[in-house]
Formats: C-alpha cells, sequence, structure tokens
C-alpha cells in the first residue's frame, strides 16, 4: 500500500507531459482571438467583407482599408509581441531569481523605461529642431527602450565581479537603483506643465492605442530576436531551480545563463514597454497559472508564457477599447484589474498546494 | 511654443510683453491661419473645450456628431458621444462616429493617431490656440471658415471685442494694480497655485491686474513663506463643479490658513471664487470672464 501510494504520488506530481499538449491548445486558442480581434472593433467594419472585397479585386473604402489594415492589424501584431515579450521576460525573471514574484522590474528596466519616457515628454521640447525633426514621434519609445537598457546596464555592472554576477547583490541595488531612478522621475514631472502630466499619467497606464507599423518595425524584430533566444535559457534555469551550486555541479554554466537571462528580458520588456506604455501584471499571471498547470519545467513554461501572455494582451486590448467606445480604457487598467482578482483566486483555490 | 521658448531665454513680465507684441504683429502681418472652408460637413467631430464652445456659439451644433471629454460646455454638448482625452485619441474610436470633418484645437494627438484619421482621408482642420485678446478672434474666425459659415463669426468676434475695448477703457492705472494670487488647490492647507504661462496668468493680466507670483512657470505648490512674501490683495479661486466641487478650496479655510492670514487678501477678507471653464477656458466667453474678474477685483465700475 505505502508503495503504491508513493508511486500514484509521483505520477500525480508529474505534469511535464502537460506541457506540450497545453502549448497547442494555447496555439489554437491564439488563433481564434486573433481572427476574432481583427474583426472587431469600434468603427464596427466588418473584417470578412473588406477581405473579400479586396481579393475580388473591388473597391474598398479608404476608410475601412485604413481600419483593418493599418489600425486593427500592427494593432493585433503589437498586441501579440507585447504579451509575448512581457509574459517570457517575467517567466525567466522567476527563473533566475528563484522566486515567483519577480518580474523585469527587479533589473530596473521598467524603472529605467519610464525615466526615459517622463525625461522626452517634458524636456522634448528643448532638443534642437533638426533632432526633433528627425526622430519625430518615435523621441518617446526611443527615450524609453535607451532608459531601460541604461538601468539594466548599470545594475548588471554593479553586481557583476570578476566575471561573475550576484543576484543577491542585483536584487538590492536594482531597490538603491530604482529609488534613485524615481527621485530623477519626480524632479522632472515637477517641472511638467499640465498637459505633460496628463501625458506621463496616460503613458504610465499602457496602450496599444498608437500601435503603427513603423513602431512596430523599429520594436518587433528586437522582441521576436529576444523571443526566439528564450528557449536557449529553458536548461539552464531548469538547473537553477536547484540553486546555483547544484546547477554548477550538473554542467550548467551559470553566468552565461544569467546574462543570457538579463540580456533576453532587457530587449524584450524594453521595447515592449517602449511602445505600449506601462502594462502591469501579465508578467506575474501568465507564467505563474502556466507553473500550477503544467509544472515549472522551464522548456514548455516559456513556449506557453509566449502564447499566453499574447492572448492575455489581446483580450484585455479589445476590453480596453471597446469598453467606453467611441474612447479607449488604457490597457494597463485592465490587465490589473482583471489580472488582480483572478491571480487572487488561482492562489486561494491552490492554497493547499502551495503551503504544501 | 512661447511658453517652450520662455524655459531658455529667461521669461520676465518684459519677455512676455516683447512675445505677445511680436506675436500680435505676427498675426496683423499673416491675417488668420485660413482653413479649409467645409460648408457641406454634416458630421463634425470637436476635439478641444474651446473649439467645441465655439461651434456653439456660431450657431452650427446641429452639425456636431461627437466631442472629446474636454468639451463640458454648454451642458448639451455632454450629450454627444464623447471620443476620449483631446491628447489620446484612438483612431478607430474617432473612425467610428463616422466624421466628415474633424475640428482640433492644437495639441490633439498623439500624432500617430492624426496621421491614421488623414490617411483615411477624413478632413482634418487644426485651429491656432487663442491665448491672448488677438488669438482669441481668429480662433473663432478660424472655426467659422472651417465649417465654411465664415459670417457667423461676426457676431461672436464683436460681442467679444466689445468685451476686450470695455476692458482697456476701465483697465486700472498700472500704479495701483491689484495682486492675484491665483489657488488651484488647497488641500490639507498646502497651496498649489499659478506661476506666469498659464490661463490663470492669462486671465489676470486679461482683468488689469497683476499675477502675485511670478517666480515660475505653471502651477505648482507654495512655501507658505512665498505666500507671505507674494502679498497678494485678492486670492482667486475656481469652482469645479460636479464631482470635483469636494476639492474646491472654500473661502473662510483659506483665510484660516497661516500663510494667507498674513496677507492684505485675508484683512480685507478678498476672495474671489468663479466658475473654472468661464474663467480659464478661453473661448468666446473668455471676454466676458475677464470683464467680470475685473469688476470682482476693483468694485463695479
Amino acid at each position: 500500500m505505502v508503495a503504491l501510494d508513493a508511486r500514484n504520488h509521483r505520477i500525480e506530481g508529474d505534469r511535464r507531459h502537460l506541457g506540450r499538449a497545453l502549448s497547442l491548445w494555447l496555439l489554437a486558442l491564439l488563433l481564434v482571438l486573433a481572427v476574432f480581434s481583427l474583426g472587431h472593433g469600434a468603427s464596427g467594419v466588418s473584417a470578412p467583407a473588406v477581405l473579400l472585397d479586396r481579393l475580388a479585386g473591388r473597391a474598398i473604402a479608404p476608410t475601412d482599408a485604413v481600419v483593418l489594415f493599418d489600425i486593427r492589424l500592427p494593432r493585433l501584431l503589437t498586441g501579440i509581441l507585447v504579451g509575448a515579450g512581457l509574459a517570457v521576460s517575467g517567466a525567466i525573471m522567476q527563473g533566475l531569481f528563484r522566486n515567483p514574484l519577480a518580474d523585469p522590474g527587479l533589473l530596473g528596466v521598467s524603472a529605467g523605461a519610464s525615466l526615459g519616457a517622463i525625461s522626452a515628454i517634458v524636456m522634448g521640447g528643448a532638443l534642437p529642431a533638426a533632432i526633433s525633426a528627425a526622430i519625430g514621434w518615435h523621441l518617446v519609445p526611443l527615450a524609453a527602450f535607451a532608459g531601460s537598457w541604461l538601468a539594466m546596464l548599470t545594475l548588471y555592472g554593479i553586481a557583476t565581479r570578476q566575471g561573475r554576477t550576484s543576484v543577491a547583490t542585483m536584487l538590492l541595488a536594482g531597490i538603491a537603483l530604482a529609488a534613485m531612478i524615481a527621485a530623477l522621475s519626480g524632479l522632472i514631472i515637477y517641472r511638467a506643465d499640465d498637459e505633460q502630466l496628463r501625458d506621463l499619467t496616460f503613458w504610465g497606464m499602457g496602450s496599444l492605442a498608437g500601435s503603427s507599423w513603423s513602431k512596430l518595425q523599429a520594436a518587433g524584430p528586437v522582441i521576436l530576436l529576444a523571443l526566439m533566444a528564450a528557449p536557449a535559457l529553458a536548461r539552464g534555469l531548469n538547473g537553477l531551480a536547484l540553486g546555483e551550486a547544484a546547477a554548477a555541479h550538473v554542467g550548467i554554466r551559470v553566468q552565461r545563463i544569467k546574462t543570457g537571462a538579463v540580456l533576453i528580458t532587457a530587449a524584450a520588456t524594453g521595447a515592449a514597454v517602449a511602445i505600449s506604455g506601462g502594462i502591469g501584471f501579465v508578467g506575474i499571471v501568465v507564467p505563474h497559472l502556466l507553473r500550477l498547470i503544467a509544472g515549472p519545467d522551464h522548456r514548455w513554461l516559456l513556449v506557453n508564457s509566449a502564447l499566453l501572455g499574447s492572448s492575455v494582451l489581446i483580450v484585455a486590448d479589445m476590453i480596453s477599447r471597446s469598453i467606453v467606445a467611441p474612447a479607449e480604457l488604457p490597457i494597463g487598467i485592465v490587465t490589473a484589474m482583471i489580472g488582480g482578482p483572478f491571480f487572487l483566486w488561482v492562489l486561494l483555490s491552490n492554497r493547499r498546494a502551495l503551503d504544501g | 511654443m512661447t511658453a517652450r521658448a520662455c524655459h531658455s531665454a529667461g521669461c520676465g513680465p518684459r519677455a512676455a510683453l516683447m512675445a505677445l507684441i511680436a506675436a500680435t504683429a505676427a498675426a496683423l502681418l499673416s491675417g488668420p491661419a485660413a482653413a479649409d472652408p467645409h460648408p457641406d460637413a454634416s458630421r463634425v467631430l470637436s476635439i478641444g473645450g474651446s473649439v467645441t464652445e465655439i461651434v456653439y456659439a456660431l450657431g452650427q451644433q446641429d452639425r456636431l456628431v461627437a466631442r472629446d471629454t474636454t468639451s463640458n460646455y454648454p451642458a448639451e454638448a455632454q450629450a454627444l458621444p464623447d471620443i476620449g482625452y483631446m491628447r489620446q485619441l484612438s483612431a478607430e474610436g474617432v473612425l467610428s462616429v463616422k466624421p466628415d470633418l474633424i475640428l482640433a484645437e492644437d495639441g490633439a494627438g498623439p500624432p500617430e493617431t492624426i496621421a491614421l484619421l488623414k490617411q483615411a482621408g477624413i478632413p482634418f482642420e487644426t485651429i491656432p490656440p487663442g491665448t491672448g485678446p488677438g488669438g482669441l478672434a481668429d480662433k473663432i474666425t478660424a472655426v467659422a471658415e472651417a465649417l465654411g459659415v465664415p459670417d457667423t463669426a461676426t457676431a461672436p468676434v464683436a460681442a467679444l471685442q466689445a468685451d476686450l475695448d470695455r476692458l482697456a477703457d476701465i483697465s486700472a492705472d498700472p500704479a495701483q494694480k491689484k495682486r492675484v494670487l491665483f489657488v488651484l488647490f488647497a488641500t490639507g492647507g498646502r497651496i498649489t497655485a499659478s506661476g506666469t504661462g498659464t490661463e490663470a496668468d492669462a486671465i489676470i493680466r486679461m482683468a488689469g491686474a497683476e499675477n502675485a507670483v511670478q517666480g515660475f512657470e505653471g502651477y505648482k505648490p507654495l512655501t507658505d513663506e512665498a505666500i507671505t512674501s507674494a502679498a497678494p490683495d485678492i486670492i482667486l479661486t475656481m469652482r469645479r463643479g460636479g464631482a470635483g466641487a469636494e476639492i474646491d478650496a472654500k473661502a473662510e479655510d483659506l483665510l484660516a490658513l497661516p500663510a494667507i492670514s498674513t496677507t492684505p487678501a485675508a484683512r480685507n477678507g478678498a476672495v474671489i471664487s468663479m466658475d473654472g471653464l468661464y474663467l480659464l477656458g478661453f473661448g468666446p466667453r473668455t471676454g466676458k470672464a475677464a470683464l467680470d474678474l475685473h469688476d470682482a477685483i476693483y468694485g463695479t465700475s
């Protein structure tokens, strides 16, 4: 009896086989949601009708064409990439810090991006005309991306001595750095006028409303590269779960994994935040939910996080653009309002499993 | 733009005066920015509180189909669908009200959205910002021209001009100008006041008075000592109405604050409270608002 129980328990606990099946389901979900999102919007333009017209070579009203091909399509693709980028970054950070509540904010990425955006919004007007004409609307995203990298590189530099990165130093120095960045941001905000303050507030709540092909061309490849590189970390992150020393003993090159994790996260999150502003909760809820369903094996966790992250963001975006139509609710509010209670419910209903 | 130039060039009253003269001269030389007329537009989207107010003042409200969040006046405007905050517009949201003309105050955005709207082939007319007396008339004219009804501007512009002329007639001797402190918030006993370059600063000057706070731009928290040294003769606040009424500064609470109690305003109990949109809206009613403010400061003339 005792032996049987032990075996049953092991089978019950082993959820690795679920990862693959789950990824197929999540892919199907993403495709369905993507099609639905294309056909859904405040203007009531019907995607199938416009596509049929185009295939048949009939003339399309310019408004309908713009709605479908220049508003909804880039917005959908941006949502997919941003959602995947945020969720995968969250999963990697949680693996690296061995803490289910870790997120890219610990690398200073979010604080740095927000300092960049704040500086661009408040002081962008002081740039020489030639420069602002060349950069145009891309000033805020560029500054946010640069800010996130600057913060991350500073932190990485502080935490790395003699070719070895201390995760604990990174965590603590990250808190100090975030405080300094917040003070600097506050200083700039103090100088801001009313319109700039409102712009800043909206930026912090995130939105996919400003999505465009040109933004996607700039940020898309960065996120895509990071997403493609992420699976290479999977085995290493699995090893790190045993602790750094044990991981090194089983042949994992720990320093490489750390460097890779930091770079991939900074690229994906930095680019995602740059084009969509601050969208919270996706990076924590999505990987957590997947761990509860299919276990902590990073080989599937990273892939599934990307798929579910995209789906969550598409749904949140559909809500954000329809709930107060013709106006729009910032998407960060939607993700937090739905994500928060949902996360709490998942935690409470799995309390026993988590405590045990 | 002038506000930004101030950062680098230094910004005293003289610089502001020079800027005002330059702007007026430019306006006289070039005339109001001519908008393309759209007399046939029947589904107009108005973006920006002052633009919406002007559309009503021109009697063209039947052509409006939607407005933005900042368009609160007149009350009927609030019945129109709201397409969101004017600097955070969503392209599809705007297209969903099927406008055939968009009239936007300067600063509507984000630029990505504006570019998409233009790409969708919807006429988009930007109305120049109308701070300063000449700018206001230009703004009204620009809206009337964009709507293809230039004649309707005659009456509101004449009324505005009459108010401004009257203000010029009755304006106080510069040596006897009263010093006015505009209080935006006084929550928790902490005063947030208007410096230079704000709508409050502009209306105070239009009313023939002087802003008591000259040291900074925009609305900022003031220390108690700065209030004492500003020595305002009058304290000006605004009523927000509706849900905002709770944060309105009340006269007795203001006068009871230690920093304010030392000022001439407290000795005379001089607190003026006016409707926020009327006072700071910079639309067709601004001439009247400046006159009212003048009368409240100096007594009915």
